[in-house]
């Protein structure tokens, strides 16, 4: 078998001047910051994402595809650490002021474009105002309260707020709320500008070329801020739609990277097992993407209490775990997963698996079981994405009939399913993955929020549930700037959740990322392989 | 012996062209209307894709894509496009539609393209031997083999060539048209895309065959007992040259019609093998195009398809007439 090997490390290149400076420095000169002593980029490393991305720039398009490849060439003000901390990006030092009703940024110097074009704090202002606010999926959302960005200087900007907003901050990651070159986008139809296929951002790769349906070639910045980065010359991120071919372009050593769960649940194993290839679980703390059951208050059944907890009670989540997720999730107690432990809390109802007292549940509720042992039947609606919903809904299926529930599964593509539950509600149950981010004011109040409820707007509140209590509880939770009365909040947050149960929780699953062996920083932080990948190498 | 010389049948011609053209209009309008049919647009799609949308970025969405629009007015403006030849842009693939399937055409044209032809060839070398040998080994193991074929499914064929050819063997690469980290030009270039092209072609290929040797083997049996046949047997004409000389060219008939038909198929046919092999072709952007409910591309593609399926039935008929002279054009 044949194995692509990477392109061997390039001698350091330098000029003759260099060369007699570092000389005359000594050998201490590689820690002096000589300007054209940058370490020469080496090798060609192959990710692959899927499906397609529609675009290469972020700032309209969410869709976690572009994400990816538009997080490489394009910045935020903020880089995050495991402990979804903020760390310096385009933005050196923060701070929030004591009322919350603004945050100073101070921009990093020196830095430019990729067209050669200086980036200042008209860029950070016209990305916030002019696009972000306006054009970003959900940034008008996030970036509701601010009113307005100051620039008293090149390198200092202002976000003046109408509130204090604390779930900010978790977003300004480069993938998530990009900053864009004024000049380029500055009088034209920012939505068709060219550069959205061809990004001109500040990060360690360059857009190269774009061939649809097969890849995309990104090469190194040469400019590039961040010191002795990035480390490889060309990164190319291939198009692989299935998760069967994934599995063997690494086995065949044709991809040397691939994130987000790529290849299928039962041959994750293999590659843990494997001394040719690495597997991370970390690298999604700022997603947490939650598998919940979304029930519709609307069906008579569901809209008694005592049924929703006999689903709770019904489910073998032991078993779920293995069977369903082939033990790579975390089986959830609430809303908020242990990945966020600023926000998490043990401490709420709980409901184990006990048949016999779903039966008992659904006995007081009024349904009692038929001559065939089945009181009623409900429909379950999902998406078809990957094949965890499939085997989900074959396992719930089994669960329910044993307190006779008929569960009927439908998976349906994607429109078809946004619009029967959100534009429609016409469903019973439905599960779809959902992110908690960073933050749960920015990812999980939409679907416990009452007023969040829209319909016709896809991922936010369709059960129909309303809790004055919930209410103003999340709403407090948005704009209290005290980290621990905030905390507080979302505790309780979880304890109203697990109480009047709207939503089932069933898992976070944990989304693998996939190296060769001979590659390092493939998940240097919380966004995995959103990450800009200045630092990524092989050995 | 003098060669037949015939006349061009004009009037046959336009007549044909001008049914095409009104096929192709009614093609367009019929799948316009069955496309409203699905549920959701691609407004909802994209914002369902991004995980989170408000719903003035829904709202604006369906204004860019002109969804705000009524729907005879859409259905105006997508034959205006269709007749002045611009296809439009797609938001959806932020590209012009033209770019985005021109693009895809030369991988799928190149796949399809070698598939049928192995195929075809397969098809008749083998469906021949299978007649010639009826009922005796040589065509039982040829027509179980067909109807194995002809049984799997094209998706886990190719699967399996992967995991055996390219994963334990090391043979071909697994996936994908080229080796993106070879940077390969010129002829270089040309042999890496070959060498990736064997397995996908070998896969797309096997549905075909399957038929095409059933085909033909049927076809050559129903000739070869005909009398003309007994005739130039016992004038001592050689098994092999009344198999390929005088039986073949009228068994051949029927596996014309078929090939010309699965031709049509060209765009759209490759979607589970394009898919299997990451083949940057036609039919993943179709499926694309279908699953984001981007319906201008997708009925752009269709048109385009249904063109492909009336200009290939168009030279099948004129085949006929050379491949066998007793059709008359008219």
């Amino acid at each position: 078998m044949t194995r692509l090997t990477p392109m061997t490390t390039r001698p350091l290149q330098m000029s003759r001047r260099a060369l007699l400076l570092a000389s005359g420095a000594g050998l201490a000169a590689s820690a002096l910051p000589f300007g054209p002593l940058r370490a020469q980029p080496a090798g060609n490393l192959a990710m692959c994402v899927s499906p397609e991305p529609n675009a290469m720039c972020a700032a309209f398009n969410t869709a976690s595809p572009v994400t990816v490849v538009s997080g490489k060439m394009l910045e935020g003000l903020l880089n995050y650490d495991f402990d979804v901390s903020p760390t310096p990006a385009l933005a050196t030092a923060w701070e929030i002021a004591e009322d919350g009703l603004s945050i100073r940024f101070e921009l990093r110097q020196g830095v430019t474009w990729h067209d050669g074009q200086p980036f200042t704090s008209a860029d950070v202002q016209y990305s916030i105002m002019e696009i972000l606010k306006q054009h970003h999926p959900r940034g008008r959302s996030t970036l509701a309260s601010v009113t307005a960005v100051e620039t008293p200087d090149d390198h200092t900007a202002i976000l003046r707020l109408s509130q204090p907003a604390p779930a900010l901050m978790y977003a300004l990651a480069g993938w998530e709320s990009p900053m864009l070159p004024k000049h380029v986008y500055e009088g034209t139809d920012v939505q068709t500008n060219p550069a959205n296929n061809a990004p001109i951002g500040t990060g360690p790769f360059v857009f190269g070329q774009w061939e649809r349906g097969s890849h995309i070639i990104l090469t190194a910045n040469p400019n590039y801020w961040g010191e002795d980065e990035p480390k490889l010359e060309r990164l190319v991120i291939r198009i692989i739609t299935d998760p069967s071919a994934r599995a063997a372009a690494l086995d065949a050593g044709e991809l040397h990277l691939a994130g987000d769960g790529p290849i299928p649940v039962n041959q994750v194993q293999r590659f843990v097992d494997s001394p040719d290839f690495q597997v991370e679980t970390r690298g999604t703390e700022m997603n947490n993407s939650l598998d919940m059951i979304h029930t519709n208050l609307r069906n008579e059944h569901l809209a008694k209490l005592e049924v929703r907890q006999a689903l709770m009670h019904a489910m073998n989540r032991e078993q779920m775990s293995s069977v369903v997720y082939y033990g790579l999730a975390e089986m959830l107690t609430g809303p908020i997963p242990q990945t966020l432990p600023n926000f998490f809390t043990a401490d709420v109802p709980t409901y184990a698996y006990d048949p016999a007292r779903a039966n008992a549940l659904l006995d007081e509720a009024g349904f009692p079981a038929g001559a065939d042992g089945m009181r009623f039947g409900l429909r379950l609606i999902a998406p078809a994405v990957g094949d965890t919903y499939d085997r989900m809904g074959q396992f719930l299926r089994q669960n329910f009939r044993d307190v006779g529930i008929d569960l009927e599964i439908i998976i349906a593509d994607i429109p078809t399913f946004i619009r029967a539950v959100f534009a429609d509600y016409d469903y019973d149950l439905t599960m779809y993955p959902g992110s908690v981010t960073a933050d749960p004011t920015i990812g999980s109040q939409r679907f416990w929020w009452s007023k969040a409820a829209s319909p016709g707007t896809p991922f936010v509140n369709s059960t129909g549930y309303e809790s004055a209590e919930m209410d103003q509880v999340l709403e407090a939770a948005a704009v209290e700037p005290n980290p621990e009365t905030r905390r507080d909040l979302f505790h309780r947050f979880q304890q109203i959740a697990m109480t009047d149960l709207p939503i089932l929780p069933l898992a976070r699953p944990i989304y693998v990322t996939i190296a060769a062996a001979n590659v390092v920083n493939f998940v240097p932080g919380p966004d995995g392989i959103r990450a800009p990948y200045g630092s990524l190498a092989f050995t | 012996m003098k060669p037949i010389r015939r006349r061009v049948p004009w009037a046959f011609l336009a007549r044909r062209v001008l049914y095409g053209v009104l096929a192709i209009l009614a093609i367009a309008v019929i799948n316009f209307f069955l496309l409203q049919l699905a549920p959701g647009d691609a407004a909802e799609a994209l914002a369902g894709q991004a995980g989170t949308a408000d719903p003035q970025y829904i709202a604006q969405l369906r204004a860019q894509f002109g969804l705000d629009q009524p729907l005879w007015h859409q259905l105006w403006a997508f034959i205006v496009r269709l007749a002045t030849l611009d296809l439009g842009y797609s938001y959806v693939f932020n590209e012009q539609v033209s770019v985005l399937i021109f693009q895809r055409m030369p991988a799928t044209l190149m796949l399809m393209g070698t598939a049928l032809t192995i195929a075809v060839a397969g098809g008749i070398v083998l469906g021949v031997t299978a007649a010639r040998f009826a009922n005796r080994w040589p065509d039982r193991l040829i027509s179980l083999g067909a109807l194995l074929l002809y049984g799997t499914p094209p998706y886990w064929i190719g699967l399996m060539m992967i995991l055996v050819f390219a994963v334990m063997l090391g043979w071909t690469p697994t996936s994908g048209m080229e080796n993106v980290l070879a940077f390969n030009t010129g002829w270089d270039r040309v042999v890496d895309i070959a060498h990736h092209l064997i397995l996908p072609a070998a896969a797309q290929s096997i549905f075909y065959l399957a038929i095409y040797i059933r085909l033909v083997r049927a076809g050559m049996l129903e000739i070869l007992s005909l009398d003309f046949i007994r005739v130039a047997r016992a004038k001592g004409i050689s098994e092999r040259r009344l198999s390929y000389r005088h039986a073949l060219r009228n068994a051949v008939l029927p596996l014309v019609t078929i090939v010309g038909t699965n031709v049509g198929n060209f765009l759209g046919g490759a979607v589970l093998t394009e898919t299997v092999f990451s083949w940057p072709g036609v039919g993943r952007l179709m499926f694309d195009a279908m699953f984001q409910r981007d319906l201008n591309l997708l009925l752009s593609i269709l048109v385009l398809s249904s063109t492909f399926v009336i200009i290939a039935n168009l030279v099948v008929d004129l085949l006929y007439a050379i491949i066998n002279p007793t059709v008359e054009l008219k």
